[in-house]
């Protein structure tokens, strides 16, 4: 894992030292929270419905066991002993105080954290593929070119005032697990002819109230000039993207509007002068950061063995572990999803839990994923059953990745200002409606995605199944989506017709559960079945 | 007398008014020109050696175009007098600074010794641009 130097030390140092300042001004009085806003929201402090909400960024959804701890011990001090784990691969306390700010972002520099960039419009923090450097299918391994990004992207003195907010996401396998092509910039790692790699930009994805699949704008941008070409296209993008209308700001309206050729013109043309100009760091910076992303000490000659006699290690064994690049070793992701719970929120305990276990068996490392869980992505074969057990324990063994009940829902109505209607609830009943974990094995991959409004926090237009809170006078009411995908097949989905009330809008999945079940031939997932029978049968089904 | 004038600079201010992008297109004689966020300023490269002002209108802080417009100017070599003016704020300075601005005349007026110490925020910088700071990259690299 990456770790700072005195360097990256000094510039988190001087951000603590500078909010605390702010905020002290502003408790003083000498600011107004008109003038405060602009400043609270660099450093991810929202003002929610009930409290301030401290959004904490995971750079690249990476994290070593103390800092794990470190944000269990902040959920304790500071927050009601929760935090919530994000779609973008971040951590958010919803309760938080105004005159606590300065000390938990001091208790986060004291472990290489921070909550730079995590909202305004300027540069997001980076997001990538969780099973990066232990994926079997790895090309090359995003995490330094994530960190390079990272670096060049904090406090960037040009972009800081974008038309709209800036998400990147980087992968480096053909399977895509960040949702690449549904962001401002997603940067694929690939291989040329010559066996060379490079960087495919896909640019002007996203979702929101016009979601759009990002078209490749360079198909292959050799790594040492990947800095200037981020450059070049963030440059169209801060004078062309619209600034008279913030629902058109994104770049993908921009590269919509004026096309994707025409933007690629302007990037080309940006870029030639650019790289004119030295901005990109030397060959070796980008190897003393790889240096950090070396695979650690794997032991050889392991057995690839695992006894699967307890019947419920094996379901968890064969639904939430994947395969490693190494021999005798496995990726384990942990489902915070089980039944009737919040998507993505852990106790302070579990928090500090986890951060034991990835010190004990995943050499030290974590990842969060954007499906709201947390990996431990190198664990040894022998060890799995006794991992399984603690987790179990600690109620944190649920079997269900990537079933129906792995839901992605956004804050929704019971945190968020901008909500039209809740959407945690409605995860809550749909997992209860499925709890059975055989049957939710027997409608197998299943992503569902709940937001609760139209800017798609929740990713509603990217899953197998979506819902969407809408406002229908004064009336949370609920639309369901089919349809949709954000892996290597990115796809988005289809409203399938009027809303549902709360319990109206789980009935309505699962007839269409139930439509899969009929219509499905062997081995097609529920997204294959949709796409070959399209949307008429479940229409039918829904509301006939 | 530029009001709230905040100069970095040793030379003596410009007393010339500043005339529009389109103004200066037909005045071959303009050397002061105020950019909005909308011009091109592109437009003025082939100019850069009459001008001894360029304004950069911010009418309101959340617009950075400016910036860009900043920091392409001085990429192209232009050494006199880059001026932010309008709705500028102390906690924008540094990144201004670092984009090529050094003269601000802010709508409201900024204490000199604040913004000093708003210059002073960051001990380091993670990028190279124009303002000749040497980027964290190169000091580890021993290339500054
Ligand atoms: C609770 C307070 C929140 C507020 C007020 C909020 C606000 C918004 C808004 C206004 C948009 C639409 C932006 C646009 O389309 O230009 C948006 C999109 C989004 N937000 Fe949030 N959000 C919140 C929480 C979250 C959380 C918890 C996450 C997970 C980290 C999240 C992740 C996203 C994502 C992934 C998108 C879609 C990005 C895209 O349009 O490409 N938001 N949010
Ligand atoms: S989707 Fe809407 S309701 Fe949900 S968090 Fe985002 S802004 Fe709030």
């Amino acid at each position: 894992m990456y770790q700072y130097d005195q360097y990256d030390q000094a510039m988190v140092d001087a951000r603590v030292a500078e909010f605390r300042d702010q905020v002290n001004r502003r408790l003083a009085g000498e600011m107004t929270e008109d003038q405060f806003k602009p400043l609270r929201l660099k450093n991810g402090l929202y003002l929610q419905l009930h409290a301030y909400m401290l959004r904490v960024a995971i750079p690249y959804g990476t994290l070593n066991s103390a800092q794990m701890r470190m944000l269990g011990d902040i959920a304790d001090k500071y927050d009601r002993g929760y935090g919530h784990f994000t779609t973008r691969q971040n951590i958010q306390y919803n309760w938080i105080k105004l005159e606590d700010a300065g000390d938990i972002l001091a208790d986060l520099a004291s472990v290489e954290m921070h909550a730079i960039q995590t909202s305004g419009n300027c540069i997001r923090n980076t997001t990538a593929d969780q099973f990066a450097g232990a994926a079997a299918d790895e090309l090359e391994d995003p995490r330094p070119y994530a960190e390079l990004l990272r670096q060049w992207s904090t406090f960037h003195p040009e972009f800081d005032y974008l038309p709209r907010k800036f998400k990147v996401a980087i992968i480096g396998s053909d399977t895509d697990r960040a949702a690449m092509k549904l962001h401002d910039i997603g940067i694929q790692i690939v291989k040329n002819a010559a066996g060379e790699i490079g960087c495919r930009f896909y640019v002007g994805g996203g979702m929101g109230r016009t979601p759009m699949i990002a078209p490749v704008i360079g198909d292959f941008v050799p790594p040492l000039q990947m800095i200037s070409y981020l450059e070049a296209c963030l440059r169209v993008y801060n004078r062309y993207g619209r600034r008279d209308n913030k629902y058109k700001a994104r770049i993908k309206i921009l590269v919509h509007e004026i096309g994707a050729d025409e933007y690629r013109r302007q990037v080309e043309e940006e870029f030639a002068h650019i790289l004119t100009l030295g901005l990109e760091p030397p060959p070796a910076e980008l190897e003393r950061i790889k240096g950090y992303f070396a695979d650690p000490g794997f032991e050889t000659g392991l057995s690839g063995d695992i006894d699967r006699s307890d019947p419920d290690f094996a379901l968890w064994l064969d639904q939430n572990v994947h395969a490693h690049k190494q021999p005798g070793y496995a990726i384990v992701t942990i489902s915070l999803k089980p039944t009737g719970g919040i998507p993505g929120d852990a106790s302070a305990d579990q928090i500090r839990l986890m951060a034991d276990l990835a010190k004990a068996h995943s050499f030290d490392e974590l990842r969060v994923t954007h499906a709201q869980n947390i990996v431990l992505p190198h664990v040894k074969k022998a060890d799995l059953y006794a991992l399984w057990q603690k987790l179990d324990a600690a109620g944190l063994a649920s079997a269900n990745l990537d079933l129906i009940s792995d839901i992605i829902a956004c804050p929704g109505l019971d945190y968020c200002s901008l909500a039209n209607a809740r959407s945690i609830p409605v995860a809550q009943k749909i997992s209860e409606r499925f709890a059975d974990l055989g049957r939710q094995r027997e409608l197998g991959e299943l992503k569902l995605k709940i937001s609760g409004c139209i800017n798609a926090c929740g990713h509603h237009h990217a899953g197998h199944i979506g819902i969407l809170g809408v406002d229908r006078k004064g009336v949370e009411n609920y639309q369901l989506l089919l349809g949709g995908s954000e892996g290597a097949d990115t796809s988005l989905g289809t409203i399938t017709g009027p809303g549902f009330n709360e319990d109206g809008i789980v009935d309505a999945v699962e007839k269409a559960t139930d439509v899969y079940l009929a219509q499905r031939t062997d081995g097609e997932r529920f997204l294959d079945t949709y796409r070959r029978i399209g949307m008429a049968p479940f229409k039918e089904a829904i509301y006939g | 007398m530029v009001e709230n004038a905040l100069r970095y600079r040793d030379d003596e201010p410009v007393a010339d008014p500043a005339v529009t992008v389109d103004a200066f297109a037909e005045q071959t004689n303009a050397s002061a020109v105020r950019i909005e966020p909308g011009d091109d300023a592109r437009i003025l490269l082939p100019h850069l050696g009459r001008l001894s002002l360029v304004e950069v209108n911010f009418p309101a802080y959340t617009d950075g175009r400016g910036y860009s417009a900043a920091r392409i100017l001085r990429e192209h070599g232009y050494d006199g007098e880059l001026r932010a003016v309008g709705d500028v704020l102390l906690d924008q300075l540094s990144h201004m600074r670092r984009c090529g601005f050094d003269s601000f005349a802010p709508n409201q007026a900024i204490d000199r010794a604040a913004a000093d110490k708003a210059l002073a925020t960051w001990p380091e910088v993670y990028q190279k641009t124009v303002d000749g700071r040497a980027a964290i990259w190169a000091k580890r690299h021993g290339l500054a």
